[in-house]
């Protein structure tokens, strides 16, 4: 039996019934569908999630005060970013910055905003990779030592205080001293640190002594948080481990002392929310997947109806001589070419709504070659599995039987 | 060359056994033209079925052309039918939607004959039965007596000795029984062994024996034949 052939009596035989073909079709288009759409929506959360991890910079570590095991008082301080710097304590740690956060009403002439502002080492633009300043520049060394009443605005601030016009050279206020705005940020959107735009930054030693009164328990200014950059990624772990000797010994703590602070890295975080996105998205696609499973029992039952409705067929063709396999290969053929039909159609379906997704929420859907691959396995798949079943029983009808029914 | 020897078939229905063939033996020489008879339930369905190796029988055997067929598969069965036995059934029995070229080389293509091949015989096989220009007619397009001649066409499509009808005229006009009834003869002069399953004497009486089954066995004599079909009909 020419393979070509039996393919176009097949479709011959669903044109035949196109509302009964095109309906059995439907489970299928939906289940795929709803793969490809699910999976693309899926992988297109997990990559703009990466994405946004990255840009705020790579091999970044992150340390953070536990005011749980730090007895009420805030534990870092600047004493700490000074000896995180230190090649000695932690070789594999390139750059250490640091910052004091809170909120301060911040007005310039008539305007006034209440936003974070932060106290940032004149390396933080830097390490923290928001080192693109629409106008001006960032802080330097200089007005950290001296604590200058200097200023950086986010983007957003600096449009909201100023009018658009360059505040460069103008100046803030902020709890009634005034700031010379020495620098604008560019604009950066919202990152998984907070937002740029919406911060104001002053150097970290002005913002202590002016803005935040914390202090450690050995009366130290405190500071919010450490950004530690690795040398490389691969040197990420040892940074930590670096980083954890270093503060515990200049925590004094030793032994089975709990860790004031705790640490986290950008590799980390990527792995944990890679590994939360892809669980998501895989328990979406098997979601998916069950309506693909409900799509190919809708073919099973249609293909029985069909056998049964084509007993007689199925007499006449025994009685001229079709073979067991004859009438297994035509039934399965149909159920075959309906699964794999439904399938492209719902791969374009999925794709669509995986665009309109895209449109939507302002993320960009990713239909990779690998989903479509799958759901297109699967669709097959799926019409063989459910095909099987009655083509069989069509094989096995007697053709006596076959040809008396009525 | 058709000989069965001892054939009996049962069947069980629900509880009870069917003694549908109670020991059969028939013999029918190449290029006969036979008529079946027999009254509802009396075998001759089964005994159609049996020649047609479309069933099997319980006990006994069944020689076609020295062949032993008596116990097949269900494939070499149809192996057997596709190459030896053509059939005309009383509702035609052609697949819907199809033309009538297709219908008639479905046999051939079961036989594992080429596509070119294919069309050619079939086209010569429906010429042979006068429907030259009907080939691409599908059968709600065509009247009951072509359609009768397509399904011929279908049974003589890859030449076999026996075309085995099973009352070919019962849902004919005469005047189309009597085309349907013409072809069986020309094609048995031209050596097919034809037989013919009916209830209607009239089409019995045109075969050269007619073979009375009742109660699962065959009747002979052929002297006796024709005065039992007086005084039953």
């Amino acid at each position: 039996m020419n393979l070509s052939e039996s393919f176009l009596s097949a479709l011959d035989t669903l044109a035949a019934h196109k509302l009964r073909s095109a309906l059995t079709m439907l489970g299928v288009i939906i289940g795929v569908a709803a793969v490809i759409a699910l999976m693309a929506i899926g992988n297109g959360v997990q990559s703009s999630i990466t994405d946004e991890i990255t840009s705020v910079g790579s091999n970044l570590i992150v340390v953070s005060p536990d005011m749980e095991h730090s007895g009420g008082y805030p534990p870092l301080s600047l004493a700490d970013v000074e000896a995180l710097a230190d090649p000695l304590n932690a070789p594999a740690v390139s750059s250490v910055a640091a910052s004091v956060a809170g909120n301060r009403e911040v007005t310039a002439g008539g305007n006034s905003v209440t936003t974070s502002v932060s106290g940032v080492t004149a390396n933080y633009f830097e390490v923290v990779n928001l080192g693109e300043f629409q106008a001006g520049d960032g802080l330097t060394q200089a007005d950290v030592d001296t604590k200058a009443r200097v200023v950086v605005l986010g983007a957003s601030v600096a449009s909201e205080l100023f009018d658009g016009e360059n505040p460069v050279g103008r100046m803030v206020k902020i709890d009634g001293a005034s700031y010379e705005v020495v620098g604008v940020l560019a604009e950066q959107g919202q990152t998984l640190a907070g937002n740029p735009d919406e911060n104001v930054y002053a150097p970290i030693t002005t913002a202590q002594a002016r803005l935040y009164a914390d202090r450690t328990r050995t009366g130290k200014h405190a500071v919010s948080s450490i950004t530690a950059q690795a040398r490389s990624e691969t040197e990420a772990d040892a940074a930590i481990e670096q980083i954890e000797a270093t503060l515990r010994e200049a925590h004094g703590l030793t032994g089975d002392d709990e860790s004031d602070f705790s640490t986290f890295s950008q590799t980390a975080l990527l792995e944990t929310v890679n590994t939360i996105t892809a669980t998501l998205t895989a328990f979406l696609g098997a979601i998916a997947g069950i309506s693909l499973l409900v799509g190919g029992i809708g073919i099973m039952n249609i293909m029985l109806v069909s056998v049964t409705e084509r007993t007689r067929e199925i007499g006449v063709r025994k009685a001229i001589g079709a073979l067991r396999r004859d009438i297994l290969g035509q039934f399965l053929l149909e159920s075959i070419l309906m699964s794999a039909i439904g399938g492209l159609a719902g791969i374009a379906l999925g794709w669509l709504l995986a665009q309109a997704f895209s449109l939507a929420l302002d993320a960009t859907a990713v239909v990779d070659a690998q989903t479509v691959l799958m759901a297109t396995g699967f669709a097959a798949a799926v019409g063989l599995v459910f095909g099987l079943y009655p083509a069989w029983r069509a094989s096995k009808l007697r053709p006596i039987e076959a040809l008396r029914y009525e | 060359m058709i000989e069965l020897k001892g054939v009996t078939k049962e069947y069980a229905m629900g509880t009870q056994t069917v003694h549908a063939l109670r020991g059969v033996d028939l013999t029918i020489a190449d290029g006969e033209f036979v008529a079946i008879m027999g009254p509802s339930g009396s075998g001759k369905s089964t005994l159609m079925n049996m020649i047609g190796c479309l069933d099997l029988p319980t006990a006994g055997t069944y020689h076609l052309d020295g062949v032993d067929v008596s116990d097949m598969s269900d494939d070499e069965q149809a192996r057997v039918r596709n190459k030896h036995v053509g059939f005309v059934f009383q509702q035609f029995n052609l697949l819907a939607r199809t033309p009538a070229l297709k219908q008639v080389a479905l046999p051939l293509m079961y036989a594992g004959v080429g596509r070119k091949e294919r069309t050619e015989r079939a086209a010569a096989a429906l010429a042979s039965v006068g429907l030259a220009d009907r080939m691409d007619h599908r059968p709600d397009e065509l009247s009951g007596g072509q359609q009768q001649r397509v399904a011929i066409a279908r049974a003589l499509a890859t030449e076999p000795s026996i075309i085995l009808a099973d009352e070919p005229t019962g849902a004919l006009d005469t005047q189309s029984g009597e085309e349907i009834m013409g072809i069986f003869e020309t094609l048995n002069t031209q050596g097919k062994t034809v037989i013919l399953v009916t209830h209607d004497p009239d089409v019995a009486a045109r075969a050269h024996r007619i073979i009375r089954v009742r109660d699962g066995r065959v009747q002979q004599p052929a002297a006796e034949q024709r005065q039992e079909r007086h005084e039953s009909e």
